[in-house]
């Protein structure tokens, strides 16, 4: 930098976001102040977005191993076992600041940026999915936010020939200024055929490849680190721009270098673009890395040192290529019409060296940056526990019908038919249960043979709030079950824990106990977690938001004959409820829909319970004599009945105990299925033999939903209200 | 029996289309890159897949109607070799001008991806006679400009001699008169939205697309 900046270092660097106590640990470790350059550098590393500085001691109580666990968390993505030689990679991240300050641009580079991480270890994407967190309808922020972050998924996964199978969508004041848009890709790739970023040795050259750099994103890792306030819509111009056809390209020349052999090391730019990835892999490596920023390819003329390597521009890799190699590299992106340069190699001495117009702009050693970032064990205070709720102290409604109806037109019940037909859920051709499919799980067939992933994302946020270890066991096992429920045998996870500020004691505490509750269910469940996400700082003028560690799901179906969705029920088919329903009533849809309450402590999660009867669903599936399943969550017995009646076109009939009829109906107990079947012995059979409670709770028939007494609601009308709203919502 | 899928940089249906052509009728495919400038001898049938053939930042298909293997489409599509766009390679055939009309943004100005149930309104071609029985079929739509679009004059000239193939039975994106598929007056080119190649097996939904191609051969 030539101009000499009017503030002191020490200031810039509270800018940057770094404390005072870690702008002294910088001048610490170099021996000397830094420059712009290298300040922006350590800024980047150091925020939480990159080093998980606040999280990474929670994140070490989740089980990462397993048998079929091929590479945990610390790549860039999760790596399993699939079987026949084939493994599965795949990961979620979070986009959410960006999203809330311009949504399309915000989102769609979010689903850019999490196929990079999978693609970047060798795997072809074959299915995403989304997790989506608005504010309440009402706020005047809200419509325009879901029609940009819908139009920004869709037009870059769409482009890029990626189908988006699966999602949840939420909506809750408590998002008003913090909007949550977590994104997860799958793909697929050879076991044998990994890539990792570690660079392998010093002298290799450095290759860079894809869109050309420019001024956009500089700065977005520290932003994603920090609080809103109103000022934030300033910072509109770090938000990156995506280009899907760029991304595409990307795709189909990286995958294809990566088959002739010529990678030694490769690592795509993402969040800090060009610092960070050459950190990871000189660092990773246990080697040095010199760099001449004049062969970076540059959109913009005049770009500063600091500007190339705080740029976010999207679409780009970094590779270490074999000796030798480079021919394949320069065939290859230019039949894909991709910029490449050989911009440095890698050294012995463990620094970072930065070159530029002839001058050393930056000179620092890697270790602090890559693996000495500081940790913090942050102070945390018990959460307060919302109190458990007998169902005598939750009134029944005056009129069924017109529960229901306002139950399955609420915002977080109706159906998203508006936002996911905005989603190419068929290209790859292998789609088999997707969003509007009528499944728990979207599942897509391992192209060519008789397997299929089914891939799934869950959290209950107001389970969370409620109580944060319930709720984080809560989450992992809702994930579970949806994927249980479509026959699929639960593999691993991913997680994307959006939280508040963590330096506020009562916000550390969601973050401890929900994540003591993750690992719990995980451990229980043989579920370990393979690769994840960490956004904090989700607050805005100090309202934090739900706490919201998401889990995105995949499992593995043998045979996708022998799978289950619940858009096949035929009149004459008995209804079996498998669980036991106690009509937990807490923090339930019923009690904030209906009544306009959120108290109460939710549905405990018994994990021997949810194990148990699991693995009997998911055997009966398997062995062919259910293949009618929907597992019940949200609005419990009821909401799990009324859409599997609509997605069937056939009506329902249940028979409820007499006591508490609409605990039963509403409650939203744990570790429950309800099967469609047309012989219930067998079921009955193999759960008795379980030791699994299974009770018939009706029969499919007719065209509407009714209990004996309760309410008799023609399918229509409920289709209606369960369509209607996310339409008149929007405007359409 | 030997088919020709054409890959632009960003085709993304490209494999659908090759395996839909191999599992619905065994015939061989080659992939045929944009920038070539021959097609592999003894074609019988060449396929335009869906995608954003260069992104299509600018009109759909404008740039690939002008890439190099297009002019060996068309001299192919000229001596009558069958010749089949689907999504974005009707967009393509609109604008290298073998089709007439046009794809516009679609009504709503959104995306749109469904199950469509199709009229088929000529089974008289060579691409629909394997649908001589079936008045109704199943595919998926998956666009964002698929809006068809044409002067009064033309669309009366397609209706009234039979060019008009498939029409939507509840339309998704404003197609004019419901047209979801039109074939050229020579009857060899066939341009439609929906998307056999997602429709060939019936675990996908539907394997009515699979009829299409096969009859693409039987005609051949």
């Amino acid at each position: 930098m030539s101009a000499q900046p009017a503030k002191t270092m020490a200031e810039t660097a509270a800018e940057f976001g770094l404390s005072s106590d870690e702008y002294q640990l910088i001048l610490r470790r170099l021996g000397r102040e830094p420059n712009m350059v290298e300040l922006g550098v350590f800024s980047v590393m150091w925020s939480e977005h990159c080093s998980y500085k606040s999280s990474k001691k929670q994140l070490g109580k989740f089980p990462v191993t397993g048998p079929r666990v091929i590479c945990g968390p610390g790549e860039n993505a999760g790596v399993i076992d699939i079987g026949d030689g084939q493994a599965c990679i795949f990961k979620m991240e979070s986009h959410n600041h960006p999203s809330f300050i311009e949504p399309y641009q915000g989102a769609a580079t979010g689903v850019g940026g999490i196929m990079r991480d999978v693609f970047t270890m060798g795997a072809r994407p074959v299915a995403l999915l989304n997790a989506l967190r608005f504010g309440d309808p009402s706020h005047p922020k809200t419509r325009r936010l879901v029609a940009g972050v819908v139009a920004g998924i869709g037009g870059y996964g769409n482009c890029v020939g990626v189908p988006t199978v699966a999602g949840e969508t939420n909506f809750h004041r408590g998002y008003d200024g913090n909007i949550l848009v977590n994104a997860m890709c799958v793909g697929l790739a050879d076991a044998d055929k990994i890539f990792y970023s570690a660079a392998p040795a010093a002298g290799l050259p450095v290759v860079y490849f894809g869109s050309k750099t420019g001024r956009d994103g500089i700065h977005g890792a520290t932003m994603a680190s920090a609080e809103f306030d109103e000022a934030s819509e300033d910072k509109r111009p770090t938000v990156q721009v995506g280009d899907p056809f760029a991304e595409k390209l990307l795709i189909e020349a990286t995958l294809e270098l990566m088959a002739s052999g010529a990678v030694a090391a490769i690592q795509d730019m993402g969040a800090a673009g060009l610092t960070s990835s050459t950190v990871e892999m000189a660092g990773k490596g246990g080697v040095g890395v010199e760099l001449d920023l004049d062969r970076v390819p540059q959109r913009e003329e005049g770009m500063s040192a600091y500007e190339m390597m705080l740029s976010e521009s999207q679409e780009r890799m970094l590779a270490i290529l074999k000796p030798g190699r480079e021919a394949d590299g320069h065939r290859i992106f230019e039949k894909w019409g991709l910029d490449a340069a050989v911009i440095g190699k890698t050294t012995d001495t463990g620094r970072m060296v930065l070159k530029h117009k002839g001058e050393v702009v930056a000179d620092v050693p890697l270790a602090p940056l890559f693996d000495d970032a500081p940790l913090y064990d942050r102070p945390w205070v018990q959460p307060k526990l919302q109190e458990r709720l007998t169902a005598a102290s939750v009134p029944a409604p005056k009129d069924y019908a017109q529960a229901i109806l306002t139950l399955m037109s609420a915002p977080d019940m109706a159906s998203k038919r508006w936002l996911w037909e905005q989603y190419d859920r068929h290209v790859m051709a292998d789609t088999l249960e997707d969003s509007a499919t009528g499944a728990d799980a979207g599942v897509v067939r391992v192209h060519g043979t008789r397997k299929a992933l089914a891939v799934t994302s869950d959290v209950t946020p107001r389970y969370v709030q409620a109580d944060p270890y319930e709720g984080g066991k809560q989450a992992v096992a809702e994930a579970w079950r949806n994927l249980i429920a479509v026959g699929a045998t639960p593999i691993a996870i991913t997680d994307n824990l959006n939280f508040g500020n963590p330096e506020r004691p009562e916000i550390m505490g969601q973050i401890v106990r929900a994540t003591d509750g993750m690992a719990e269910a995980c451990r229980a469940l043989d579920f370990p977690v393979v690769s994840g996400n960490v956004s904090l700082y989700n607050e805005t003028n100090g309202a934090a938001i739900p706490p919201t560690p998401a889990v995105g799901g995949v499992g593995l179906i043998a045979d996708y004959a022998r799978r289950a969705d619940f858009s096949s029920l035929k009149a004459g088919m008995t209804l079996v409820l498998v669980g036991d329903t106690r009509g937990d009533l807490g923090a339930s849809m019923y009690l904030r829909e209906v009544l306009g309450r959120e108290d109460g402590a939710p549905p405990p999660v018994d994990l021997a319970v949810e194990r148990r009867n699991g693995e009997l669903v998911r055997k009966l599936i398997e062995d062919g004599v259910v293949a009618v399943c929907h597992d019940l969550s949200d609005g419990g017995l009821i909401a799990a009945a009324a859409e599997m009646a609509l997605a069937s076109n056939v009506g329902v009939s249940l028979d409820l105990p007499e006591a508490a009829p609409h605990a039963q109906l509403f409650g939203e107990d744990q570790a429950r299925y309800l099967l469609g079947v047309a012989d219930p012995a067998p079921v009955f059979a193999a759960a008795q033999a379980a030791g699994v409670q299974a009770w018939i709770i009706g029969h499919a028939d007719g065209e509407a939903i009714s209990a004996a007494g309760l309410f008799d609601l023609p399918l229509k009308a409920l289709r209606s209200a369960h369509e209607g709203w996310m339409p008149a919502y929007l405007g359409d | 029996m030997k088919a020709a899928v054409i890959v632009f940089p960003g085709s993304n249906c490209d494999r659908d289309c090759q395996v839909a052509v191999e599992r619905a009728t065994g015939a061989s495919v080659d992939m045929v890159w944009h920038g070539d400038t021959e097609l592999p001898a003894g074609v019988d049938l060449i396929v335009l897949p869906g995608g954003f053939s260069y992104g299509d930042y600018l009109r759909c298909g404008a740039m690939a109607a002008l890439s190099p293997i297009m002019g060996e489409v068309k001299a192919a599509a000229g001596r009558g070799v069958a010749t089949v766009g689907i999504c974005n390679g009707f967009q393509i055939l609109c604008e290298a001008g073998l089709l007439p009309g046009a794809l516009l943004r679609n009504e709503k100005l959104k995306y749109v991806c469904k199950p469509v149930a199709l009229e088929v309104t000529n089974a008289q071609t060579r691409f629909t006679a394997g649908y001589k029985d079936r008045r109704e079929v199943m595919m998926t739509v998956g666009n964002g400009e698929g809006n068809f679009f044409a002067d009064e004059a033309t669309l009366d000239r397609l209706e009234g001699e039979g060019q008009v193939v498939f029409r939507y039975v509840d339309n998704p994106n404003g197609s004019a008169r419901n047209i979801a598929g039109i074939v050229n007056g020579a009857g060899n080119v066939l341009g439609l939205m929906p998307h056999p190649d997602r429709a060939f097996e019936a675990e996908l939904g539907s394997a009515d697309g699979a009829i299409l191609f096969q009859s693409a051969f039987a005609s051949a």
